[in-house]
């Protein structure tokens, strides 16, 4: 799957033989270079969780956070160029409240999901102006249940019952294919979460990382929130026991 | 001849009723320049949308201009949500153009209809440009004429044929004392199933007290 596109990859406007924009998949590269984040569409909500990855020790705990609420519904998490993400986050902030101004209503996933796909798509058309080097994924629980999409760089979205981006994220997706996400709860679903993003850490590579967790479920009254400290330490200390347990 | 320079106006009774599990949506018939009765068959109950009905008053062009605004910027707006259009929704829609052009209409209008999400629902936009839901709407000129009726008479919980009666009585009181109301009273109900239409000819109104 990797390979340079020597000579068609100097712009996003132009195709290689066989099709494709490179420029937009070297976007994809720095997507895959970050840390890992994870969603998850469980029974009665939606579950996020990032690996934060620390770049400095003098960094204050919790500052540079990589999952933010756009309406008091809708979650996002992100992984790649954090600086491109941060205007991903303005839009679909711009996107949801034109939308709540004009249609009386909060703003359903999907179409949030599409509004920000058909931006994103815009980038990858000029020469002049480069892809956003960055996928997210954003989540809401509204009247028609828990919702999860995921957009790319290249502007493609979809929806996810389960879905994960960045460094880990073949570990992790392996991981999420073996839980039943019906059936769990948002308090299930976030010790599997901080298990997962535990085990799909490199230690040797990477040395430390933030674990960041927020949800929108019935427990939170269906509002976008970081999971509250006590639970969270909780689940953390949780999911690290269980990892501790299977490598015994 | 200075009838034929007055705008031509929906003098108007209008009402819209909600029930458990749909609304009831009714009209008079009289269109007015002047004194001269232009239509005296007028249907004033438009549809939006399948599950979405207003009733006008005011100025016709003015209302017939905003809910065909209206049911265009709904048609798209249900293309990108991919399902049923919410009652909310268009009311909201209506306020929108009601609010930013007061300078220059004249609309009353109640949007009533059924709605997956919400059940029947029924928002007055009077002519300021201000949403309200309510569990019943009057409007138009008529409609001064029944307040005091419609108050002593509605009750929380009526049935659909119960909203359907207090409707009727309503607006034949209103057309009975509003010389901009006449003719025959248009009834609309929406519900799950769909739109149900009458008509009540003048000649079959409910009677009330008249002097004999």
């Amino acid at each position: 799957m990797t390979s340079i596109g020597t000579g068609y990859d100097l712009s996003a406007t132009t195709y290689s033989p066989d099709g494709r924009v490179f420029q937009v998949e070297y976007a994809g590269k720095a997507v895959d270079n970050s840390g890992t984040a994870i969603a998850l569409r469980v029974k009665d909500g939606i579950v996020f969780g990032v690996e934060k990855l620390i770049q400095n020790k003098m960094l204050v705990e919790g500052s540079g956070k990589r999952i933010a609420s756009i309406d008091k519904h809708v979650g996002l998490a992100f992984a790649g160029l954090v600086a491109d993400a941060r205007q991903l986050v303005t839009r679909a902030r711009q996107e949801a409240k034109s939308y709540k101004s004009t249609y009386g209503d909060a703003i359903p996933a999907k179409v949030l999901a599409e509004r920000l796909s058909m931006f994103v798509q815009q980038y990858t058309l000029y020469a002049s102006i480069r892809p956003f080097g960055c996928a997210i994924l954003v989540g809401a629980y509204d009247k028609r249940g828990p919702q999860l999409y995921m957009i790319e760089p290249s502007g493609v979205s979809y929806g996810y019952y389960g879905v994960a981006i960045g460094k880990g994220k073949q570990a992790a997706k392996t991981e999420i294919e073996k839980l039943k996400l019906s059936t769990l709860t948002a308090r299930e679903a976030i010790v599997e979460v901080a298990r997962i993003l535990h085990s799909v850490h490199d230690p040797v590579k990477d040395k430390e990382f933030e674990l960041e967790l927020s949800w929108v479920c019935d427990e939170s009254e269906r509002v976008h929130q970081f999971v509250p400290k006590d639970i969270r330490d909780e689940a953390e200390t949780r999911a690290k026991a269980i990892i501790e347990e299977s490598e015994q | 001849m200075e009838d034929l320079s007055q705008a031509v106006s929906l003098g108007t009774s209008i009402m819209a009723v909600e029930y458990d599990g749909g609304v009831v949506m009714g009209a008079d018939s009289r269109t007015t320049t002047g004194s001269y009765i232009a239509n005296r068959v007028t249907n004033k109950i438009t549809p939006i949308y399948d599950n979405i009905y207003c009733c006008r008053s005011g100025s016709a062009a003015d209302t017939q201009a905003i809910s065909d605004y209206v049911r265009y910027y709904l048609q798209l707006h249900q293309s990108e949500l991919g399902e049923e259009p919410e009652v909310k929704t268009a009311a909201q829609l209506f306020q929108l153009l009601c609010y930013g052009n007061k300078n220059n209409l004249q609309a009353g209008i109640i949007c009533a209809g059924w709605d997956q999400h919400n059940g029947g629902s029924v928002y007055n936009i009077p002519l300021g440009g201000s949403l309200v839901r309510q569990p019943f709407a009057i409007g138009g000129s008529g409609s001064t004429y029944i307040y005091g009726y419609c108050d002593a008479t509605y009750k929380i919980g009526m049935t659909k044929e119960e909203c359907k009666e207090f409707t009727k009585n309503s607006l034949a009181l209103a057309m009975a004392r509003d010389g901009s109301s006449g003719g025959v009273i248009r009834l609309v109900t929406i519900d799950k199933s769909g739109v149900e239409r009458e008509m009540i000819p003048g000649n079959k109104l409910p009677k009330f007290y008249d002097g004999r």
